[in-house]
């Protein structure tokens, strides 16, 4: 009868590493428990980067040079390290609008109102992201052996490949989630989180070589944060069109794509924890 | 000793509204406090701040003793809030709603799921308890958002207009509910547009407008203010009125002239202050006898809150627009958010 009353003491807060680990995972929990009732989100997150593959592939296939070759085979599997970037790109996306749209539904000020670890609202959704990332590139690479994209180095460097794009994927979800706490609608959210990724992924070596473009944008593409990790894949796939550049990224494409993907998660992460704090919905 | 909830000239302009305009509460451990003002008033805003969500632009505030503007996380670990638009996951069910406020207030997983159980039985949700809450009424999910707010039983709670959209049975439920906390010694601040819900659940009421405490005190005391008994009288036929009115007139209180008879013509309503009782009630049926005044009804009427309400703000508490937090309710919320920019 008194059950809503019973003293329910408040528990000691555990408070530092281990109560940021447990708030995270039980917020991680809820954003994939939403991911299950959710089903369409999941699938057209999972339809694009299909589509990608098989619009490059045939309508470009033919007519690209990589390397001195212009088969379409050489194409599709210089291709695939590109589109596994961009797609873990899209957690941008994600992350976004699902935190646009806890602020826009209260949700945040629940979350603010109890004594939960700092940052711990915001890891739970870009990690829950980068579950259905895993999942994204798990289904994207089945593709992608089927039209005909190979590894050619053994598996142990194909993994470590994918622990780069997912580490890539995580950086992304976290400029994601201050792009989230800074509009006002869901919906601003996903275009926000979209619209920047076609400059930065096409300004790139993803799906061109960039060694054939104009030296000035040649620059911005080598530099770029993404072409790290797309060269670091292609090396580690064994898949043609890796850079013969000297720029220092396209020469070290596994240590640049890791030293950006932590300074992107360091810099955004202490951004969208602090606006966070200070975001009234 | 400052009281349980404390705040002193807290400030809070959102552009050129001052949604805040130098606030002061003091409320004593163990009681409510009733915050009452029409619509835009600051009682959302005053929340707002006290529970940590909001910067004020000045002033100072203090929850259980602990200052909210310099130690907001322990300030969160002594409060529940629910607020005035309910903060329940549509996606989850009710029990994965309060399981996950649970164990974010650090319980683990077994005692979580244990209180989850308890509090969607309290609340008249254990035959939903399972779907997720999208598909709950309005009143369902305010109630989730309720029991989420009582997951743990801290010493301070708010509550944004708790009752707003309730069934009366779920409401009554509700005052119970609140009136055990306070029993248990919890300290409440508890905004309302329903007066009656005030007269009886709060200890000290403030009136809030424009942003200012314009009255405060206990109800009686604010009733007090506003004026004495009065008679009211419904006359059977309309031509009935003019006589009647002549027998009030020399039962007001300034017992001189009409000026103090009011009359309601469309409900053939007469309603004079007096002072006297039910003994002068009397009287008055007797002599309105005396000039052949058929009455459909009469009664001696005390002031209600709606009628402190009314005189202390100037316009009656615009019920129509919260009422089942219905979709005027939402519509403001979103225009809130435009002006935000
Ligand atoms: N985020 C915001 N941005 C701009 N203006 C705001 C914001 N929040 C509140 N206001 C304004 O501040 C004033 C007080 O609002 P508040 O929500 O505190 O009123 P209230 O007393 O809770 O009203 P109601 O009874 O309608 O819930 C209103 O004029 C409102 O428009
Ligand atoms: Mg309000």
């Amino acid at each position: 009868m008194t059950a809503a009353t019973d003293a329910v003491a408040p528990p000691k807060a555990r408070g530092g590493i281990a109560q940021s680990v447990s708030d995270s995972l039980v917020v991680a929990k809820r954003n994939l428990i939403r991911m299950t009732r959710i089903p369409e989100m999941v699938i057209f997150g999972l339809i694009q980067p299909i589509m990608f593959v098989v619009l490059f592939s045939y309508v470009f296939g033919g007519s690209m040079n990589i390397g001195g070759s212009t088969s379409p085979g050489v194409y599709r599997e210089f291709l695939m390290a590109g589109i596994f970037a961009q797609t873990v790109t899209f957690a941008t996306a994600g992350a976004g609008a699902g935190i646009a749209d806890d602020m826009h539904k209260g949700l945040i000020d629940r979350f603010r109102s109890l004594p939960m670890a700092r940052g711990a609202v915001l890891t739970g959704r870009t990690l829950a992201d980068l579950v259905q990332t895993a999942l994204t590139v798990v289904v994207l690479a089945i593709v992608a052996l089927l039209v005909g994209w190979r590894i050619h180095e053994g598996v142990p460097k194909a993994l470590g490949a994918f622990a780069l794009l997912l580490l890539l994927g995580y950086a992304f979800s976290w400029i994601g989630a201050l792009i989230g706490l800074s509009v006002r609608t869901p919906e601003a959210a996903t275009s926000g989180g979209l619209i920047w990724l076609f400059p930065v992924t096409f300004i790139s070596n993803a799906f061109v070589d960039s060694s054939q473009m104009t030296p000035w944008l040649r620059h911005i593409a080598e530099w770029n944060p993404f072409s790290a990790t797309v060269q670091a894949c292609r090396v580690l796939f064994g898949n043609p069109g890796v850079s013969p550049s000297d720029a220092w990224p396209m020469q070290h494409p596994v240590w640049a794509s890791i030293i950006w993907s932590v300074l992107i998660i360091a810099v955004f992460r202490t951004l969208a924890v602090r606006k966070y704090r200070s975001a009234t919905a | 000793m400052p009281g349980a909830i404390y705040a002193e000239g807290l400030v809070k302009t959102f552009g050129h509204v001052r949604a805040l305009d130098g606030v002061d509460l003091d409320v004593p451990e163990g009681t409510v406090l009733g915050l009452l003002g029409p619509n835009g008033a600051g009682k959302t805003t005053a929340v707002r701040v006290l529970t940590t969500l909001l910067q004020p632009d000045s002033g100072k505030a203090f929850v259980a003793g602990i200052d909210v503007l310099k130690h907001p996380d322990e300030v969160r670990r002594s409060i529940g809030l629910s607020g005035q638009f309910a903060a329940v996951d549509e996606y989850l069910t009710g029990r994965e709603n309060l399981q996950m406020v649970g164990r974010l207030y650090q319980m683990n997983a077994k005692r979580a799921k244990a209180r989850a159980g308890e509090l969607l039985d309290r609340f008249n949700l254990a035959d939903a308890a399972d779907r997720p809450a999208k598909t709950y009424s309005g009143g369902m999910r305010r109630r989730l958002d309720l029991a989420a707010a009582l997951v743990v039983s801290p010493p301070v709670m708010f509550m944004d207009e708790p009752t707003t959209g309730l069934d009366p049975r779920n409401r009554q439920a509700l005052w119970e509910v609140i009136q055990e906390l306070v029993a248990g010694g919890t300290t409440l601040l508890l905004t309302t547009q329903y007066l009656e819900e005030a007269d009886h659940l709060a200890h000290d009421i403030c009136v809030v407008d424009h942003g200012k405490v314009i009255a405060r005190g206990t109800s009686d005391q604010l009733k007090a203010q506003t004026g004495g008994e009065r008679v009211e009288v419904v006359v059977h036929e309309p031509e009935m009125i003019p006589p009647a009115r002549d027998v009030l007139a020399r039962y007001g209180l300034a017992g001189i002239g009409h000026g103090e008879v009011s009359v309601e013509d469309h409900t053939r309503k007469l309603t004079v202050p007096v002072a006297g009782g039910a003994k002068l009630l009397a009287e008055v049926i007797r002599d309105l006898d005396t000039v052949g005044v058929e009455i459909d009804d009469i009664g001696l009427r005390r002031p209600t809150l709606d009628d402190v309400f009314i005189s202390l703000t100037g316009h009656a508490a615009e019920l129509a627009d919260e009422e089942n937090g219905g979709p005027g309710a939402d519509a403001r919320r979103k225009s809130r958010k435009e002006a935000a920019k």
